[in-house]
């Protein structure tokens, strides 16, 4: 049988999943193991061990300076900046989104403006957003905006536009105005499309947040490990890249399972991210 | 109760229909047939107002139609006529939805329940029923022509536009279908215009068959002329000779 016709049953298809992560897994070990063994102070390839461990302190023991729980506090303050970021772009894309795609005069007033605004690479912007809010929560957040917005924008704007126009004008043969068709026939059919520009906008968003949080903060998770990269701290580093791994992941499901929960009509052709 | 006169078309120049001027009455049962390009869906939006006449004008009675869709035109086409987000029922529900509250787009009270009765009466009717609080995601081709023209009746409109509204369907379903709209084509008294590619089905439902084709070519410039009028036909075979223009289709292909 031709290898494209070949499928995978269930319990097999996890087992092939399992795989490249089993080989990376074993290969460090090895690493680490090797270089441990000729020098046990070695800080390069922590050893597993020594990584929990780590972990479990940062996550369990108040630190000495601050008193607080450094885990938790970095993470709530970095997932705070997220969701305010996030949120505000994915409430611009709307705003900004949905007029673009729908009303040829708006489109016509901001396409080209928008358009030119997301080629102005975001972290350009970050010194400016210093000069002039200053190095508080405001310029962290105000450069995931910028990092994401244009672009969920455009994707909204998309999305609105490519509505089938016969179902514009059925709206408005049953008596719709502009109002009402936002309202009763655009909307509804953008949430799920709006949930996957938020979950897009989220890759870039982790990149802009980590970035801020590396230049200026005191707390946050980007903080937390470009910090203790001047103690070679690979202990605490990968863990943390990890627990952002984990976390954007989570993130990421709980969107797509939400957006099948609220818009059951949008996932009904089966399929989907 | 409908007047054209004079109504041409043309893309970026290029002309597709030209020369058409009829006259219909109401309640008439209009089929639309010719080959495939010549211009019968641009008709149709033309008649809808999603699209403006580069010349000549449409009267309902006399008064020139809006050039936008209005509540007095329904319609139904081949795809994408249903809304997926909402259920059977509600998709019936949104033309009063509409009606009763320009903010909220949303009906309350009396005129809900009067929209309720309304649209339960034509679920019923339509065989929908058993269906009505599945999403159009759920239902078979047919039922969900069904629902279109369920919908579209339910602003009771003057006239309905069908284009090409069963090309999608299988034969035996189309039979029923065409059962079902020739019943609500007599209940509601509308004037209907159907698009159809099926030239038996146009003779089968129409009361008068409109075929659109060129007759004027230029072999040197396809493009040169657009489509009209060829024949104008009531159903008992007599024609609407008034409406054809009066120069022979052969004596200029030459
Ligand atoms: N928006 C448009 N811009 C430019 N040309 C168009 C546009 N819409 C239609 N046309 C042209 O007008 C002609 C008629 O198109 P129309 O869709 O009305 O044909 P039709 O008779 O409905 O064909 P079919 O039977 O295949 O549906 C075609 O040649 C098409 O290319
Ligand atoms: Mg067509």
């Amino acid at each position: 049988m031709r290898l494209i016709n070949q499928k995978v049953s269930r319990p097999a298809g996890f087992l092939l999943a399992a795989i490249p992560f089993a080989i990376v897994i074993i290969a460090y070990v090895s690493a680490s193991g090797a270089r441990l063994a000729v020098n046990p102070s070695d800080k390069l390839l922590p050893s597993f061990a020594s990584m929990a461990e780590a972990f479990w302190r940062m996550a369990t023991q108040p630190d000495r300076r601050s008193g607080s729980l450094l885990l938790w506090a970095d993470t709530a303050a970095s997932l705070a900046r997220l969701a305010l970021g996030i949120g505000i772009s994915a409430l611009l894309a709307l705003l900004l989104g949905v007029p673009i795609g729908l009303i040829p005069k708006i489109r016509g007033l901001l396409n080209a403006f928008i358009a030119t605004f997301s080629l102005i690479p975001p972290i350009t912007v970050l010194p400016i957003l210093f000069i002039a809010v200053g190095l508080g929560e405001a310029s962290k957040i105000a450069l995931i905006i910028i990092g994401t917005a244009p672009v969920m924008t455009r994707a909204i704007a998309l999305a609105v536009s490519e509505l089938p126009v016969e179902l514009l004008v059925k709206a408005q043969t049953l008596g719709a105005s502009t109002w009402q068709i936002i309202l009763r026939v655009v909307l509804p059919q953008i949430w799920p499309k709006l949930v996957v520009a938020i979950r897009l906008g989220l890759v870039p968003a982790w990149i802009f947040l980590i970035s801020a949080e590396a230049i200026a903060s005191t707390e946050g998770l980007g903080y937390r490990i470009f910090l203790v990269r001047r103690y070679l701290a690979m202990d605490v580093i990968l863990p943390y890249v990890a627990w952002i791994t984990l976390i954007a992941f989570l993130l990421d499901r709980a969107l797509m399972l939400s957006s099948r929960r609220f818009f059951r009509w949008a996932h009904l052709g089966g399929g989907g991210l | 109760m409908l007047t054209i006169r004079n109504l041409e078309k043309d893309y970026g120049g290029v002309p597709v229909l030209e020369r058409i001027s009829l006259d219909i009455k109401e309640g008439c049962f209009c089929g639309i047939v010719g080959p495939s390009g010549c211009g019968k869906s641009t008709f149709l939006r033309i008649l809808l107002g999603q699209e403006a006449p580069s010349r000549g004008e449409l009267l309902l009675d006399g008064v020139p139609l809006p050039n936008e869709p209005s509540t007095e035109r329904g319609i139904v086409f081949q795809r994408y006529s249903v809304f997926p987000h909402l259920t059977a029922r509600e998709n019936l529900l949104l033309a009063h939805d509409f009606e009763g509250s320009p903010f909220l787009g949303r009906a309350f009270g009396t005129r809900r329940r009067e929209a309720e009765r309304m649209a339960d009466q034509l679920l019923d009717r339509t065989g929908l029923d058993p269906a009505r609080d599945r999403y159009p995601a759920q239902l078979s081709g047919g039922m969900q022509q069904r629902l279109a023209i369920a919908q579209a009746l339910m602003k009771r409109p003057r006239m309905l536009l069908l284009d090409e509204p069963f090309g999608a369907l299988d034969p035996g379903v189309r039979l029923e279908m065409h059962d079902l709209l020739l019943e609500l084509w007599r209940e509601h008294g509308m004037t209907v215009f159907m698009v159809t590619h099926d030239i038996s089905e146009a003779f089968k439902l129409s009361t008068r068959v409109l075929t659109f084709d060129k007759v004027r070519t230029d072999p040197q410039f396809p493009d040169a002329y657009g489509a009209t009028v060829t024949y104008d036909l009531s159903v008992d075979g007599t024609a609407f000779p008034d409406n054809i223009e009066k120069d022979d289709p052969n004596a200029e292909a030459g």
